[in-house]
């Protein structure tokens, strides 16, 4: 329990201190909302002088960053200017859907990665192993960006699926079972680029895995034994090498959450990414603290899963 | 493209090519690639920003050898475009207008190196004829002239960034790995901080805190430092692990005895012990930063026009009319690839050569 404790208290601080810097980082920029609005000749000098002091603009860092903690701890996470609205409230939404996008995908390029590692392994050195060898480092060396928009052209041309947003114009119209259609056409294209995206990284890790796994010598010593090929893979080897996989899987997300900015601008989901993008572009501070926050809690949240994960499933660990 | 995270751990490309000159081979790519890039002035056929407003999303010139009457003729040679009567707005090929390429032909002014005034370019083809091998963008522009000029612009801001985190990471990683102790402690957490955030947030977050509208070039600056600063932590890591072993090396160790001062230790014997890992570093960084750069300018958070970059080349799909009727606005996203495979390419043969720790 000691090792779940400590890690916890780590992420904790881990947060604390991306928070300190992320706000820091963006109080000190040079240029805020209002001065955009001061370009406005129908706003008065003194609404926007008005509207900084009431958003506590003239005070110092400190004190802002106690507020704006305090703000956090109520919920609200400060207020958006552009929106006229606590960030909390335009969060949750946006996070919602990032986080299904995310998951969905993750889970998919997961399933689409073991067996194809494992099967790459099983055969190494085979035509099979040299073929996904091939097909991954082509994948590897396509950039992100354009696989989207080829996705993107796909959808355009054949009209299989629906381009942009999360759901039709009619959405609340349909019944249980269509809406579900719906969604499932909708984010049919997102998630299977950002599968497509981080899935070579997988398979060549749980490739590599593997490998070593089967290399060991508890393995030949099975197979001298006379244990079936398919029992010795995924019984014996696949818990051996899912210990260094575990630990991937807390890192693939931030490489998930990066991948899923662009695709979200790319294919208008309306997730995290876009919210961020506008907020830089109008100098939506809090918002775009608050995307920065939440997106580091995911990860850290994902960290510690792995960790959980790895203290359940390795027992070296639970003994320390 | 993540350059904080394992995207690209093990781009084992000895699988495929059993090559004994793979390294060579890369770096021939690589010098050929940058030539051209640098020298976009002669190798493309129009300036950066010549526009021809009669010929918006102009189809890809396609280079012929037989013309109409069925003649074979050495000089290879370009139809015109007209009007379609079929389509508004899109072209057919008039093949009454001929063309023939030239080359070395005097062109639109543009400086070597940005002293050289210069008016030689290696081909083109006379006055109203226009020669797009990569098609033409909204305004009239070549596509091929405009990637060669926004190549300058995007693997600079790639190789520079990539120079100023992989310095940073010699100095921090050096520092932590010679030093240790609490040095090392704090400078390792740091850099855990550094990797553990999403990179693109992390880049978005030091971008939004710099001032949005100014000079071109002033955000061309920013852009490099930005992602050069947010990626030195993967660099650091790999040199802290490197200087770690090196300064337990015998030779390290008797150089200290006989009074060597640190400073000296470190320059003299530590860190060119670490060259591996860097140049390693530096190739698999540059192709990752590249697209760093392409994916900011791509939101609107780079260079922006009339400043030619591959972001901003790839920024037009976003239109879905550009995306869905034009096909070959795809064309310089699409050598992009070849690019980025030579880089890792070369990245992987380094590492095989230099038998440096695995990335």
């Amino acid at each position: 329990m000691r090792y779940l404790t400590r890690r916890l208290l780590h992420a904790i601080l881990l947060l604390i201190v991306i928070s300190v810097f992320s706000f820091a980082l963006l109080q000190w920029a040079p240029g805020n909302f209002f001065d955009a609005m001061r370009l406005n000749p129908r706003v008065s000098a003194q609404t926007v002088n008005g509207l900084r002091l009431e958003h506590g603009m003239n005070q110092s860092l400190p004190v802002r960053y106690a507020h704006w903690a305090y703000s956090v701890l109520k919920g609200d996470m400060g207020f958006s200017f552009s929106y006229n609205t606590p960030v909390a409230s335009l969060l949750w939404a946006r996070a919602r859907n990032t986080l299904f996008l995310t998951t969905i995908a993750t889970l998919l390029a997961w399933l689409l990665a073991i067996p194809l590692g494992i099967w790459s392994a099983a055969n190494k050195g085979t035509w099979c192993d040299r073929a996904c060898a091939f097909s991954t480092s082509a994948l590897l060396t396509i950039p992100d960006l354009l696989l989207f928009l080829i996705l993107l052209l796909l959808a355009v041309r054949t009209g299989w699926f629906p381009v942009g947003g999360m759901v039709s114009t009619s959405f609340a119209s349909f019944d249980f079972w269509s809406k579900l259609k719906d969604i499932a056409v909708h984010f049919a294209l997102p998630a299977l680029g950002l599968a497509v995206v981080t899935l070579p990284v997988l398979v060549r890790h749980i490739r590599s895995a593997m490998v070593e796994a089967l290399d060991s010598p508890f393995i030949r010593a099975a197979h001298g034994h006379g244990i079936p090929r398919t029992r010795l893979l995924f019984r014996y080897a696949l818990p051996l090498a899912s210990n260094p996989l575990i630990s991937l899987l807390g890192f693939s997300v931030a490489t998930m959450l990066s991948a899923s900015v662009i695709v979200e601008v790319i294919m208008s989901w309306p997730g995290l990414g876009p919210l961020m993008v506008q907020a830089i572009l109008s100098r939506d501070v809090y918002v775009v603290v608050g995307v920065v926050m939440l997106s580091s809690v995911f990860l850290v949240a994902g960290n510690l899963l792995a960790d959980v994960l790895l203290f359940v499933s390795d027992p070296r660990i639970r003994v320390e | 493209m993540c350059f904080c995270s394992s995207a690209t751990r093990g781009f084992v490309w000895s699988d495929i090519v059993k090559h004994r000159h793979k390294l060579w081979g890369a770096l021939l790519l690589l010098a050929g690639l940058h030539v051209v890039v640098l020298f976009a002035g002669f190798f493309a056929p129009y300036g950066s920003s010549t526009q021809d407003r009669n010929l918006p999303f102009a189809p890809p010139t396609g280079l012929h050898f037989v013309d109409a009457s069925g003649k074979f003729r050495a000089r290879p040679f370009v139809y015109g475009l007209k009007d379609d009567p079929q389509a508004l707005g899109s072209f057919a090929v008039d093949s009454t207008q001929v063309y023939p390429v030239h080359f070395f032909v005097q062109g639109s002014s543009y400086k070597v190196g940005g002293v050289l005034p210069s008016r030689l370019h290696l081909f083109g083809v006379s006055a109203p004829g226009r020669i797009f091998i990569l098609g033409s963008d909204a305004y009239g522009r070549d596509q091929f002239t405009r990637f060669l000029y926004g190549g300058q612009i995007s693997l600079a801001a790639g190789l520079i960034a990539a120079a100023l985190s992989v310095l940073l990471g010699v100095v921090i990683g050096g520092l932590a790995g010679f030093y240790g102790g609490w040095i090392d402690d704090l400078l390792m957490r740091g850099g855990e901080l550094f990797l553990a955030l999403p990179w693109l947030y992390l880049l978005f977050a030091v971008r939004a805190a710099l001032p949005l509208h100014i000079a071109q070039w002033q955000v061309f600056l920013l852009l490099i430092v930005v992602i050069g600063l947010v990626g030195w932590a993967r660099p650091a890591r790999l040199i802290r692990g490197v200087v770690l072993s090196a300064k337990e090396r015998n030779f390290v160790v008797a150089a200290r005895a006989f009074g060597a001062s640190d400073v000296y230790l470190l320059r003299r014997h530590v860190l060119p012990q670490t060259y591996g890992v860097v140049l390693t570093q530096m190739a698999l960084l540059v192709p990752q930063y590249v697209l760093a750069e392409v994916t900011l300018t791509f939101l609107g958070l780079g260079v922006g026009e009339p400043m030619p970059s591959w972001g901003s080349l790839l920024a037009s799909l976003q239109q879905y009319y550009v995306l869905s009727s034009y096909w070959w606005m795809f064309l310089p996203a699409l050598l992009l690839i070849p690019v980025f495979l030579a880089y890792y390419m070369a990245a992987d043969a380094l590492q095989e050569r230099l038998k440096t720790v695995p990335l």
